[in-house]
Parts: C-alpha cells; structure tokens; sequence
C-alpha cells in the first residue's frame, strides 16, 4: 500500500516501531475470540471484498463507499503511533491511511451533528466470537465530532507499509492514538453523525470501567488495576521496569485543547 | 482384581517421585519458555496467568482426593493429597511472585498502596496468605504438635480459599465479560465442596472423612 510520510504535527513518532509479528498476533479483537492469539488464527474468515462503508446520519451527502472509492478519497499517508491499550501494554505501529476529516469533509455534517458513530461488522458467519454474548453486537465506537476532525485521527487501511490484516481489522479501521485502543473500532461498515452521545461497545458492557472518552490518562486509574504504567510489548524485558504511562498518550501538545475545562476524571 | 491392582499400583514406591515430577512439568515449560522467548508477546502476563490457572488446577485436584478416594475405594490416594497441597501453594507463590516482581518491580509501597486499593488484588492476597498456614502445618511434626482435630479444623480453612480464590478469577475477568473459564472452575469447585456438604449432611461425616491424612502414621 503506498503512501507517504504525514506531515500532520506529531504523527511521526520516532520511537522505536514494534514487531511486526507481535503486532499482527497480539491482538484484541472479540468477533475472533476473546484470547490475544485468537485473531490472528481466528479472522481469516473475514471476507473483505468486496466492501462498503455506509456514511450516514445527520450529514448533507449520505453515501455508500465502495473500498476502492474510500482508498483514493485522499492521500495515503504513513503514519508511526504509539498504540495504548486499556489492559495497560503499548506499541508502536506505523499505520497507512488518512485523517477522518477528509471523510468528514466530503460527506457535509449538519451544523446539528455533534457525534460520529463508528460501527463494526457483525457477520455471524464469518466471526465466531458473535456467538459469545461478551458484548452487544456489532462493536459500536463513538467520538465527539471535533475529536472525529482533529487531524491525527485517522481513517486507517494499512499497517507497516502493507494492507491491514484481518486481524488488525481490515479492510478499513478508524486509529484514534490519544485515547486506548478500545476506541480505535476495527473492520468499519457504517459511520453515523448523530447529536446524541453514542451507547459505544465497551460501556454499554461496564460503564463505570470504560467511559465515553477513554482518552489515555496515567492519572485516573482502571477500577482494577493502574494506568500509571505501561508494558510496551517486546522492548520491556520480563524484568524492566513499566514505563510510565504519558498524558493523552504522549499526545497532550496536539489534542490537549478539546479537553480545555473538562473534569477529566469525571469524564473517563 | 483390578481394584487391587490399581492399589499396588498407588503405593508403589515411584507414584510418589513420579506425581513430584509432573506436578513440576508446568513450571519446567514456564520456565522454559520465558528463557527461550516462546510465550508470546507479553511473556509477563503469560507468566502470571499461567502460575493463577496452574494454582487454581492444583487446588482442584487437592480438593479431589477425598471424594475419589471415597468413591471409587481407593483409601491410598490419600498418600498423594499433601503432595498436590504444597504444589498449590508453590504455584500460588510463584503467582504472587510473578505480579510483585512482573507488574509491580518489587515497589512494595507500590504494592501494599495496589492490595489495599483493588478488591480483585486484595482477595488474591488474602488467598494467599490463608495458604501460607496451611503449607506450613503440612508436615508430620506439625500435625503432632497440633492435635489431628485442631490441625483438621485449621485445614477446613481451604474451602474459604477456593472461595476466594474463584471471586479473584471471577473479578479478573468481570470487566471483559468472559466467564466461561471462570464458570468451569466454579462448577468443579462446586461439586467438590458439594459432594462434601452432600455427606455431611447424610451422616456420613459422623465416620472422620479426613482422618487418615491426620494421622501422621498414615501421612508419610
């Protein structure tokens, strides 16, 4: 997948990147199976042609996008992000895509659209873990839409210069790095503007574990266990020291002033 | 026949060093593994929750003794339970071991700040440390010291273990959603305490289920 590298203000981390391997195997991804192996034996499954995202909702141009039409709705850029899981382990993943807001752009919001809606396919013959009632299918993620608009928030289809696997959630995955990586819905048939705040997956399962926001805070801690640290998958040896884990992920310069005001530890 | 069979076969002399070796093949992988990079991307957390689940197993098949030995009248099973016991306990350290050292770097104002804060931690713990008496009195002169009813009364101590030890699993896996691990483990637990209440409750227990494992004769 060719692209080129972004020139959005801190999408090029210069840390170093994580292993393919362990990227592409350590996986979340509960249509597959609630085990961190299970999507990368699990998600070949998936039929990812051919694909359409429906963009709908509160917009002035609804549309249906074909994957061919979507990849070439802008310019493919590489971008290097640190990824933070809720479950408190990192990497760093160079992904391949766009901002949203090229798609945000070409679909016309209302003025009264102050939500984006992300929906995951939910096949129940192409994804085994459906049959688990884990969560309320399908996987349903939600931004406000100044967050959908910030430019490192990133329509994505590939990862490490190649299309995304199915178990990275292919063929196309939204990449939000300032918040954990529950935020980031994977394999995307719909996205919905609406006014009212979306009932996303994960806190419709737990709401007082998982918020709305979920925007990586070393300071407000999981009910059951810190977020202080974290464990960055295979650079930490078994006998280092978690490091600590940064404000906004590292990104506070870039999205620190859509929080201005906001208690944010009310709004976890 | 067959019965006397499999008996001789409980007391040979190997059952015993052979039981020690299996129960040590879990940790001989774990070890192996960890050295040799083969569990995976977060070999920490692999590590952890392998030590957690082979707790959890040994302490299953500890509370599995008696029912077997009673129902299928294998009275020399017994021989075996303390064995299985102690390597509850071995994993159940190297559990604590793995958190304190893995997740916590041995920060043990870290780590008293994580079990007073975190009910799941804590219930871990509290586990734990009601195991540590239980190894400790295991062995013969310990038994003698205390009296076969006391030393029994004591040990009764692991059904509130097997408790916590299920509500610390449960808890773990409570905010993912997924307890169908969580429920096989219970289930068993269930119908090894149950089995128990069952005779208990029939009379039975009037005959002293325990009593050959109190008696230090019999426990060697």
């Amino acid at each position: 997948l060719p692209s080129t590298k972004s020139q959005v203000p801190g999408a090029m981390t210069m840390e170093k990147v994580t292993d393919y391997k362990d990227a592409s195997t350590y996986n979340n991804f509960y249509e597959f199976g609630t085990d961190k192996d299970d999507p990368a034996k699990n998600a070949k499954t998936l039929k990812t042609s051919p694909w359409t995202v429906e963009v709908d909702g509160m917009v002035k141009k609804p549309a249906k996008f074909a994957l061919e039409d979507l990849l070439k709705l802008s310019a493919q850029e590489e971008r290097i992000y640190r990824l933070r899981c809720v479950e408190g382990w990192s990497m760093v993943i160079p992904w391949v895509g766009y901002s949203m807001s090229k798609l945000v752009e070409r679909v016309e919001p209302l003025g009264s659209a102050k939500f984006v809606e992300f929906y995951t396919q939910a096949d129940r013959a192409t994804m085994p873990g459906l049959r688990s009632s884990v969560l309320d299918w399908p996987y349903v993620e939600g931004l406000r839409l100044d967050e959908a608009m910030h430019p490192l928030t990133l329509l994505s289809f590939g990862m490490y210069g190649e299309v995304l696997p199915n178990q990275n959630g292919a063929p196309v995955r939204l990449v939000v790095p300032w918040k954990y990586g529950f935020k980031s819905a994977k394999s995307l048939v719909r996205i919905r503007f609406t006014d009212q705040e979306p009932k996303t997956a994960w806190n419709k399962a737990a709401a007082n574990e998982y918020g709305f926001y979920s925007n990586v805070n070393p300071n407000v801690d999981h009910p059951r266990w810190s977020q202080a640290t974290e464990r960055r998958i295979g650079e930490d040896g078994l006998f280092a020291k978690k490091r600590k884990t940064l404000m906004f992920n590292g990104y506070e310069a870039q999205v620190g002033q859509l929080y201005a005001g906001m208690d944010l530890k009310k709004n976890y | 026949m067959a019965t006397a069979a499999r008996r001789s076969v409980l007391l040979h002399p190997a059952a015993k060093p052979l039981l020690f070796v299996l129960a040590l093949l879990p940790f001989a992988w774990l070890f192996y593994g960890a050295v040799a990079n083969q569990l995976g991307a977060n070999p920490a957390e692999y590590l952890i929750r392998a030590t957690g689940d082979w707790t959890l197993r040994f302490l299953c098949l500890t509370l599995a003794v008696t029912p077997l030995r009673v129902v299928t009248s294998q009275p020399a099973l017994v021989r075996f339970r303390r064995m299985l016991g102690l390597f509850t306990y071995f994993y159940a350290c190297l559990h604590l071991s793995g958190y304190a050292l893995f997740d916590m770097g041995l920060d043990f104002a870290d780590i008293a700040k994580d079990i007073a804060k975190r009910p799941f931690i804590l219930v871990g713990f509290a586990g734990f440390l009601l195991l540590t008496p239980l190894a400790a009195t295991s062995f013969n002169r310990a038994i003698r010291a205390l009296g076969a009813s006391r030393w029994q009364a004591l040990h009764r101590a692991v059904y509130v273990i097997a408790g916590l030890a299920i509500l610390h699993f449960f808890w773990m896996r409570a905010g993912k959603n997924d307890f169908a691990e969580v429920a096989v483990y219970a289930a068993i637990l269930a119908v090894l305490l149950g089995w128990r209440l069952w005779r208990r409750l029939r009379g039975a227990a009037a005959r002293p289920v325990s009593a050959p494992a109190a008696r230090p004769a019999s426990g060697r």
